[in-house]
């Protein structure tokens, strides 16, 4: 399949024109909980090239996302109607993939600008940094008056269907995993196996290191305005810190640098929350203590049957 | 030595708070020399192969590489000039197979890049092709290939050690440094470790700097032997030279 790539694209956009077909017969609530599980297998297939093929612990990806959602949620609601007053369906759908692209490159963009600086610093610090990055996102958002301060962006129109994301979804595995099973790809997992190895091989780790952080941001934008276009109102809480934790417990459970596993340990940790919903007090609660009984139980991810790596010594 | 100059440490000095890892030391070494680093327990051979290598920056002094300064590279350019190396505690990619451990070394020659892995055109498949058909022959020259498909942790010590010689020697350097190469074999195996060496010096036309304890192996292979004791060059000759300098002998009885 991956040696196809344009002939992936299209029976992608066959697949997800047909797909998206099915949509009306679903009730709202079912679609609403499908594409959330779409837009979280975009979070989680990304966040995976960083945080398992890479092995450097991001903690930011909700901030890549924020960063994603209000650039193109901007565009729909400021530029588009400016610029095509009238529009039919065709421009609509044009201007939603803009926006969506839009979105897409200003958290690249700020994937480049967090990462640069802090992809040389090894382990810890990366997490840190990344995590204040999130943080700074949100309180920058929440004093921008333009982009709506604590109230958020609101009446974003609700482009996200069934299409897009299955057609966002598609390409993001496809580009995670045609990366990493390449001679240049299986540089990230040189990286992750062992830093000192690596450059001793001829790769610059950081260079490797920021290509995965900015892909990775590029899809977490992709999933922020598609999340923005699904929900029709953002503010900056939705992108909190639980949002990254989130996010990172299905890499985590998933297995790292297990696309498969993510996939589905995307799909469960979105369904559980709706599944708990009646016993809604002790939703957290129970949420929670499966996640523990997993990572004790199956430190090596829910659904990955190898043996992890040995950690690397020092030098 | 008449041939050519192709690494040149000068006053190299390197401290790591109070202790002088390594200092003063001058050595030189010539195309398809094979050249013995030896010296006590902690006399700084490891430090020496992660200052030329650009692990560690010296505190004072210069190296040079093919008549250029290397000093301040870090160490995937340094390898791209064509100096590579193997770790005394084994340094592969433990959960890659033993063909993508090789494969990644092939790194600095690759063209393509992160949209050729995206776009897989024609002349992307026609670049794997290639590099896999040149890990499988250097697999094969080692007799490592009918363990292709083995993640590197799960291969014999041994294997592993050579393991890590094909991975360096697929980055095409012009200089391998082999730190303890032989630690932890038993006698035939060592044998035939040096043979090896001297088969692969000859072979890919490369200089060796090797450090190893056992003064045997050393003396029976290497035709120039610096010697180390606490960071200070003690000596440097032919390995007769070695054998009965005063110095040296010191040195090792004083262990
Ligand atoms: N990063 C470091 N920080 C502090 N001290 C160091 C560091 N690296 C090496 N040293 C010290 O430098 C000295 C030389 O160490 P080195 O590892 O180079 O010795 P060696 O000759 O390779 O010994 P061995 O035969 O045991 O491998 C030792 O005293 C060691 O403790
Ligand atoms: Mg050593």
């Amino acid at each position: 399949m991956l040696h196809r790539p344009k002939t992936l694209l299209c029976f992608s956009l066959a697949l997800a024109f047909g797909v998206s077909l099915l949509a009306p017969q679903l009730n709202p609530y079912h679609l609403d909980v499908l594409l959330t599980i779409g837009i979280n297998i975009v979070l989680a297939v990304s966040l995976n090239l960083v945080n398992g093929y890479t092995g450097q612990f991001s903690l930011g990806h909700a901030g890549f996302m924020a960063v994603g959602a209000y650039a193109s949620a901007a565009f729909t609601l400021f530029a588009a109607p400016r610029w095509f007053p009238d529009a039919n369906f065709l421009v609509t759908s044009a201007c939603f993939f803009v926006a969506l692209l839009l979105g897409g490159l200003a958290s690249a963009g700020a994937g480049v600008i967090v990462g640069a600086p802090s992809l040389r610093l090894k382990g810890d610090y990366l997490a840190i940094v990344t995590l204040g990055f999130g943080e700074i996102i949100r309180v920058i958002f929440r004093n921008v008056d333009a982009l709506g301060g604590a109230l958020g962006l609101n009446g974003i129109p609700f482009h996200t269907n069934f299409f897009w994301v299955s057609f966002w979804g598609l390409i993001t595995i496809y580009m995670v995993l045609a990366l990493v099973n390449s001679s240049f790809g299986r540089g990230f997992l040189a990286v992750r196996d062992d830093e000192i190895a690596a450059e001793a091989m001829g790769i610059n780790t950081t260079q490797y290191k920021i290509i995965a952080f900015v892909v990775s941001a590029f899809f977490a934008g992709i999933a922020g305005g598609l999340y923005a276009h699904l929900k029709s109102s953002i503010d900056p809480k939705g992108f909190d810190f639980m949002r990254s934790i989130e996010i990172v417990v299905m890499v985590i459970l998933g297995g790292m640098a297990n696309t498969r596993g993510v996939i589905m340990a995307a799909v469960i940790l979105t369904l559980l929350p709706e599944i708990l919903c009646p016993i809604a007090e002790y939703r957290m609660v129970i949420y929670s203590l499966l996640l523990i009984i997993l990572m004790l139980t199956r430190p090596q991810g829910l659904f990955s049957f190898r043996i992890r790596p040995h950690p690397s010594h020092s030098a | 030595m008449n041939s050519t100059l192709l690494l040149n440490l000068q006053n190299c000095t390197i401290r790591f708070g109070g202790l002088t890892a390594v200092s003063e030391l001058n050595f030189q070494i010539h195309e398809n020399e094979l050249v013995g680093l030896i010296g006590p327990n902690g006399a700084g051979k490891t430090t020496v192969f992660n200052l030329i290598t650009g692990v560690y920056q010296p505190t004072s002094g210069r190296i040079e590489f093919d008549g250029k300064s290397i000093s301040n590279l870090r160490p995937y350019q340094i390898t791209a000039h064509g100096i590579a190396r193997t770790f005394q505690n084994i340094r592969l990619f433990p959960s890659l197979t033993v063909f993508d451990n090789v494969r990644v070394a092939f790194h600095l020659h690759l063209l393509s890049g992160v949209n050729h892995a995206w776009w897989r055109g024609a002349s992307f498949a026609k670049e794997e092709q290639d590099i896999s058909d040149k890990v499988i022959e250097l697999l094969r020259l080692f007799n490592l290939e009918q363990h292709r498909n083995t993640h590197s942790k799960n291969l014999p010590y041994g294997d592993q050690r050579r393991l890590e010689i094909v991975r360096a020697l697929a980055t095409r350097p012009k200089i391998l440094l082999l730190d303890e190469p032989a630690a932890g074999m038993n006698p035939t195996e060592k044998i035939e470790l040096m043979n090896l060496i001297q088969f692969v010096k000859d072979k890919f036309n490369i200089s060796v700097l090797l450090v190893e304890h056992d003064m045997q192996v050393v003396m029976g292979i290497c035709e120039r032997i610096v010697v180390l004791d606490y960071g200070l060059k003690i000596a440097e000759g032919a390995p007769e030279q070695i054998r009965s300098n005063p110095k040296v002998i010191e040195a090792y009885l004083g262990e």
